[in-house]
């Protein structure tokens, strides 16, 4: 019984590499200037950065893969663990105004100068952890409805869309970035702001990983998990940062990316598994996979143009989520 | 013992139980009856420490209760909720979280776990449920479910609210009879009921409460004559050999 189980995911979890190690390579060969075989092999191993070719992976692909693969699993995981804690599987970092709390604060940055590094990853996640806890203490306090929680995340993407707005308007130098950044995209994806936010997303995932099954005790509900020792408040909270932690690096590098936060964890709840300690790390491998393939096709459908990552995965992940609504197990029968 | 001296206890300033005192014992069933209201839900959460208490002392096994961290008292009192939602998960991994309290760091079942989830689903007859999603499955089905997670506790004592609430007749006549067998195997069990029949038929000891406080802590048969239940409840119960029944 146990083996049959195991057997059972172990195909799920070689797609997910598959998926993810086809995307990153596709990801490292395909674009507007043609590298071949031998220039990445070159590049990569013998680590010069001489010709044009091998700067342009070092310094544009290799990045944005980076990015890539960062971001699909942070905001795929954020979501997962958003939708565990708040028991509504319709939340995600963008739909519950999480990533817009990270948007305004690196706006906000941008407004100050601060473009990269420690101190950017720092800020994302203060915006993001305070937009959580808004609408979760929010939800607690006035005993929110699952419908009324997604309704405040709609307020307080409107209301800390504005304040973004009100800042890039008078702040013209953040204005040129802006319009990228509200859909989400990697073009901007440099060293400076990938390291920190790597270190934060990977630190993040692992210690997530010893944690999985506090999160399915948390679905059990209130009563049920103070029953069997779970010190709910602290958990609850707990999760909560590293969520943001999450969104909030992931934000930092990206911009509002949509929808990962909400496909993924629903795709992989489909096919595979609700129970989070295969959960995490499956939607971890996809997120990050699917986001890289995304932005691949982003920067190849229309070379040497390319669309903002964010307006391809809006045409995968928005009639994803109307076939959530329409087969009606987001939010009642199931959560 | 799982004991409760001078006890007050409430939500916010609202005191619902006032100045209890009581004594569970292990290998007793021990059934509360009372109005709706009368802080029969309030008791069990005050006993296991999940409301704080305003005065008094509660101990298990002569350990004070406010001296524990919530895990070790998961390690001892089981608690089945009246609130049961339907988790999207299989049966058999909604049991094994019974085994939560006992995990330490990194916080991963272990073969011994499951072996010890599996035994409980046989108990609670759901061992052949085990791979089916919870919200598959009957009222009656998830409550044993519910209880199975509680018994992979592997806990001296058990506390559940209403526990027959919403059965047919016949799941509530399993529940009881398993409730019964873990009070003979030992444990102390203590279950908040409504259908008083039900609850004289099965338990050792009957505790009658009305507006916080405490009425009778007796056998089933002393209550039954005393005539507390006509004046609490405003309905007689008759006795005839083992059976209780209404008399209207």
């Amino acid at each position: 019984m146990k083996h049959l189980r195991k057997n059972r995911l172990a195909p799920i979890y070689a797609a997910a590499v598959t998926l993810l190690l086809f995307s990153a390579i596709l990801g490292l060969f395909l674009g507007a200037t043609k590298v071949g075989f031998t220039d990445i092999i070159e590049a990569l191993f013998c680590g010069s950065t001489g010709s044009p070719q091998a700067r342009i992976l070092w310094y544009a692909r290799l990045p944005r893969v980076m990015a890539g693969l960062l971001c699909g699993s942070a905001l795929a995981v954020s979501g997962a663990v958003i939708q565990g804690v708040l028991a509504n599987r319709l939340a995600s970092p963008s739909i519950i105004g999480v990533n817009a709390g990270a948007g305004l604060a690196v706006t906000l940055c941008a407004a100050f100068g601060i473009v990269g590094g420690w101190r950017l990853s720092l800020f994302a996640f203060i915006g993001a952890f305070l937009t959580v806890m808004l609408v979760s203490l929010g939800a607690k306090k006035w005993g929110a409805s699952r419908g009324t929680v997604i309704l405040m995340g709609v307020a307080l993407n409107a209301l800390l869309g504005a304040v973004s707005d009100t800042v890039t308007t008078f702040v013209p130098d953040v204005s040129i970035m802006s319009s990228a950044f509200k859909v989400g995209d990697f073009s901007s994806a440099t060293y400076i702001k990938l390291i920190p936010a790597a270190v934060v997303i990977l630190t993040s995932l692992l210690l997530l990983n010893t944690l999985s099954n506090a999160l399915d005790v948390l679905t059990l509900g209130e009563e049920n998990a103070k029953g069997l020792g779970l010190n709910t408040d602290f958990t609850r909270v707990l999760f909560l940062i590293f969520a943001a932690l999450l969104a909030g690096a992931a934000v930092s590098v990206a911009g509002l990316l949509s929808f990962v936060g909400l496909l993924v964890p629903h795709a992989v709840r489909r096919i595979a598994t609700t129970q989070s300690r295969h959960l995490l790390p499956l939607c971890a491998l996809f997120g990050a996979g699917f986001v890289t393939l995304c932005d691949t096709l982003a920067r190849v459908i229309f070379a040497p143009y390319e669309l903002p990552v964010g307006i391809i995965m809006a045409f995968l992940g928005a009639p994803f989520f109307l076939f959530i609504l329409i087969k009606g197990k987001g939010g009642h029968s199931r959560a | 013992m799982l004991e409760l001296s001078n006890v007050s206890a409430g939500y916010g300033k609202t005191e619902i139980l006032r100045n209890l005192s009581i004594g569970f014992e292990k290998n007793r069933l021990t059934s509360i009856i009372g109005p709706n209201g009368c802080g029969k839900s309030t008791l069990l959460k005050a006993a296991l420490g999940m409301i704080p208490h305003m005065q008094g002392e509660i101990s298990i096994d002569n350990v004070n209760l406010s001296t524990l961290k919530r895990k070790a008292i998961a390690k001892q009192i089981a608690y089945l909720p009246q609130g049961r939602g339907t988790p999207d998960m299989t049966v058999e991994q909604m049991v094994l979280h019974g085994r939560f309290p006992h995990l330490s760091y990194p916080r991963q079942y272990t073969s011994r776990d499951r072996d010890i989830a599996a035994s409980a689903m046989d108990k609670a007859g759901i061992r052949e449920f085990a791979l089916k999603p919870v919200y598959a499955l009957s009222g009656g089905m998830r409550q044993s479910v519910y209880i199975a997670m509680a018994l992979a506790q592997e806990t001296e004592y058990i506390l559940l609210d209403e526990p027959t609430t919403y059965l047919d007749i016949s799941h509530q006549l399993d529940v009881m009879r398993l409730l019964r067998n873990l009070a003979d195997d030992g444990r102390g069990i203590v279950a908040v009921m409504h259908d008083l029949p039900l609850a004289f038929q099965f338990s050792d000891m009957v505790m009658v409460m009305d507006q916080g406080r405490i009425f009778a802590h007796q056998t089933p048969g002393e209550v039954c004559e005393s005539g507390l239940v006509e004046q609490i409840f405003g309905v007689r119960i008759r006795r005839e050999g083992d059976t209780y029944y209404y008399k209207y």
